[in-house]
């Protein structure tokens, strides 16, 4: 027969931890602590995972990039390039990309990292409003995650503008003349931010501590509380039997759900890892070192950014000069929408509620179809982003396609303002039809009417309750 | 004794005492606000480091003894008691913990395969991403045995990159030389030292001919952690080590006689060439600086 266990050096171990942190209730909580199983959970996971993959990478590349904007002249192993005047930024990355070994593959799996990072944000986010998950008790959490989502932009933009190639030099010359556009303090904002006019003497040293220091700390602390808030409140589970508010069916965490976890970090890091060897990205010994005086067309941003980009191609060239001030045509695009766009996600929990009148707390989600008018809400919102991200291609589609730059931009215009509503009126049919063909109730009986009325009356509907 | 207000006959009075501690702790709140008042002045007005430090300080610590009178004299400040609970879970937590540990464990050791071959697989991974550590920097290699002297014969040079010719340097005289071509090769310095006719040089075993009219050449490098021995007393013949106060006797080739190094500083082996300048005639007597694992192999 086995030896007494409690003399095995792992048991007295854990004795000797508890006895000074009496910690065996609290883990035997977290041991127990219920999971739901449903593929939609894993996303936000995804993006968990994908962050640390970008931690790992990104220290690896800090070793030898060298943020600096002194003008040098390259005389490495990239041949094309020998001779060629740039700044030890960008000497350092093809430094990085071509004689640091392991160099290339680790900036590749850097940057599909930061690629699927943001998508899995993105996916995550529309899983989390489809569902209904934001509703209360979940609100502060849902706002940590728009913070997150803004963090990862920003990371994303700011990462890849630190190469001083051709391409982020043109993504930076944008940055500037957005943060130019801004009424009033547009100017002094873009010159404190940049050192001075651009391209600013100090945009790299700056782009480089905010990307590789406050922003990653600001993302790991934000997802240590996004997840904390996540413990306390449990999961959310789909509708099914024995499923109800105040339970919470799934999987302990121990052992399968922590198998599970770990076994899909491992499978994330997978596939970027292999994204990042097979797949070329970024490749910026072809764009050459950023000058000022040239760009190349086909000039786009990364995915997440491209309907900010689109936004700016659609735009028309409409500016305001009134009393010898004027707000550039960049505002309206590149901060009004922006600006929009994020006030709206930050205040959905909030409006949806008060629009339904709904404020009780809310632990079994909603399937899509049971909430037409969110749903298309939701999906009409993903059609005029979409719209925008293809605007951004605009000037790719027109040289594959054979088609005239200005026609398509055109037809951008139109279908940004007409495809958003058809989307929603065929995601609402839809939604009735799926509804009644599965017998779900509709769990909204608010109508389009209704709306402006409800958002108009304060709580009306709360009180009517 | 509180000095917070009172109820007296339904009525709120400050003491005496009271009055005056919320005067000292209201000032000093007063005080933070015109020192940042005058720290942004100051800055509008060019800056001056010493100004911008106390008035930081005023503001910091204005706020900062505003608040603790404030606490010390206002705040209710009566002793309680708060109970430790026993750190030790009890037996029935531990109990509970370690069935559902084994619960779950007894899933992993059931597969004897899966958990040898799991583990394999992640301390396989484990060594290969350590690989890439070897990208950081290149094999030590000779570097740390070898200096630019060992192209020699080489002209030694000032700073200036002036060669040199015996009687440049006076009797007691010495100065930082270095490999002609190599001014900045930090583990080249050198130190060329005119000793005394009348001190008793007493070449080391085989390097009786190191020297150049009673001149002779040391690493400037420290041999315990490399600073620049840097002090020479010409009437002792020592040599000093400011960091450490390792002791070097210049007459008896570099011994060291006090402090924490334990070996001679190497010697440069000197000649002059057909113009009558200083050259080197080989590399060091041994590796320059600290000592390292394998610097005798």
């Amino acid at each position: 027969m086995a030896r007494d266990p409690t003399r095995l050096l792992t048991h007295r171990l854990a004795r000797w931890v508890d006895s000074r942190l009496g910690a065996a209730k609290l883990v035997r909580t977290a041991l127990n602590k219920v999971f739901p199983d449903h593929w939609s959970f894993m996303i936000g996971e995804l993006g968990l995972y994908c962050f640390i993959v970008l931690v790992l990478t990104g220290v690896y590349l800090t070793f030898f990039f060298d943020a600096s904007q002194q003008e040098v002249t390259y005389n490495g192993s990239y041949a094309p390039l020998r001779g060629v005047e740039m700044t030890a930024a960008y000497r350092s990355a093809l430094e990085l990309s071509f004689d640091v070994r392991a160099g290339l593959v680790m900036r590749q799996i850097h940057h599909w990292a930061a690629l699927l990072f943001l998508a899995s944000i993105a996916v995550h986010l529309a899983r989390v409003f489809f569902t209904g998950a934001f509703r209360r008790p979940r609100e502060i959490n849902w706002i940590v995650g728009c913070t997150l989502l803004i963090l990862a932009l920003l990371n994303g933009l700011f990462g890849y503008s630190l190469l001083d190639d051709q391409l982020s030099g043109t993504g930076l010359r944008i940055v500037y003349s957005i943060t130019l556009s801004i009424p009033v303090v547009g100017t002094w904002l873009a010159s404190l931010f940049f050192g001075g006019e651009f391209p600013g003497p100090d945009i790299i040293e700056r782009l480089y501590v905010i990307h590789i220091l406050l922003i990653p700390a600001a993302i790991a602390v934000l997802l240590a509380v996004h997840l904390a808030i996540l413990v306390r409140h449990k999961h959310t589970h789909f509708p099914g039997p024995g499923r109800r508010d105040d339970n919470v069916v799934g999987e302990r965490l121990w052992p399968t759900y922590a198998a599970k976890a770990l076994g899909l970090f491992f499978l994330t890091s997978a596939v970027v890892a292999f994204l990042g060897g097979v797949f070329q990205i970024n490749p910026i010994w072809i764009y050459g070192p950023f000058d000022p005086a040239e760009v190349s067309a086909a000039s786009q941003p990364d995915w997440y950014m491209g309907w900010l980009d689109g936004a700016l191609r659609i735009m028309p060239g409409w500016e305001i000069r009134a009393f010898g001030f004027e707000i550039p045509n960049p505002f309206f695009p590149g901060v009004l929408l922006a600006g929009i766009t994020f006030l709206l996600l930050y205040a959905w929990p909030f409006l949806e509620a008060r629009v339904t009148g709904d404020h009780a707390e809310h632990h079994v989600l909603d399937r899509p179809r049971q909430r037409p008018v969110r749903t298309a809400l939701g999906t009409a919102t993903i059609s005029f982003y979409t719209v925008l991200f293809l605007g951004g291609a605009a000037d790719v589609m027109a040289a594959t396609f054979g088609l005239s730059v200005n026609a398509i931009l055109w037809t951008f215009r139109i279908l940004v303002l007409v495809l958003p509503p058809i989307v929603a009126w065929i995601t609402y049919q839809l939604c009735k039809e799926l509804a009644a063909r599965d017998g779900v109730p509709i769990a909204s009986r608010v109508t389009w009417r209704e709306i402006p009325g409800r958002l108009r009356r304060r709580h009306a509907a709360a009180e009517a309750d | 004794m509180s000095d917070a207000p009172r109820q007296v006959a339904g009525e709120t009075v400050l003491t005496r005492r009271g009055v005056r501690v919320e005067l000292a702790s209201a000032a000093s709140f007063v005080v933070a606000m015109l020192a940042s008042i005058g720290l942004a002045v100051v800055y509008w007005q060019g800056g001056q480091p010493q100004a911008e430090g106390v008035l930081l300080a005023l503001a910091l610590g204005g706020i900062g003894v505003g608040i603790v009178l404030w606490a010390k004299h206002f705040m209710p400040n009566d002793e309680v008691v708060e109970e430790r609970e026993p750190l030790e879970s009890s037996e029935e937590d531990v109990a509970a913990f370690t069935a559902d540990f084994a619960a779950g464990q007894s899933s992993l050791r059931s597969r004897r395969v899966l958990v040898a071959t799991a583990g394999g697989a992640c301390a396989a991974l484990g060594v290969a991403v350590l690989f890439p550590i070897r990208s950081l920097g290149p094999r030590p290699g000779r570097g740390l045995k070898e200096t630019p002297y060992r192209t020699a014969p080489i002209r030694v040079v000032t700073n200036e990159g002036e060669p040199l010719r015996p009687e440049d340097l006076p009797v007691d005289g010495f100065v930082t030389v270095w490999p002609e071509g190599h001014t900045d090769a930090a583990d080249a310095s050198t130190l060329l030292i005119h000793v005394r006719d009348s001190q008793d040089f007493q070449p080391a075993p085989g390097r009786e001919d190191w020297t150049v009219d009673n001149i002779v050449a040391y690493s400037k490098l420290c041999t315990h952690v490399g600073c620049p021995v840097g002090l020479y007393q010409a009437e002792l013949g020592l040599l000093l080590c400011p960091c450490h106060q390792s002791t070097f006797d210049v007459l008896e080739h570099a011994r060291p006689i006090f402090g924490p190094a334990a070996r001679s500083l190497p010697q440069l082996p000197l000649d002059t060439d057909e113009q009558g300048y200083i050259i080197a005639t080989a590399d060091f007597s041994g590796p320059v600086g600290p000592g390292f694992w394998d610097r005798d192999r």
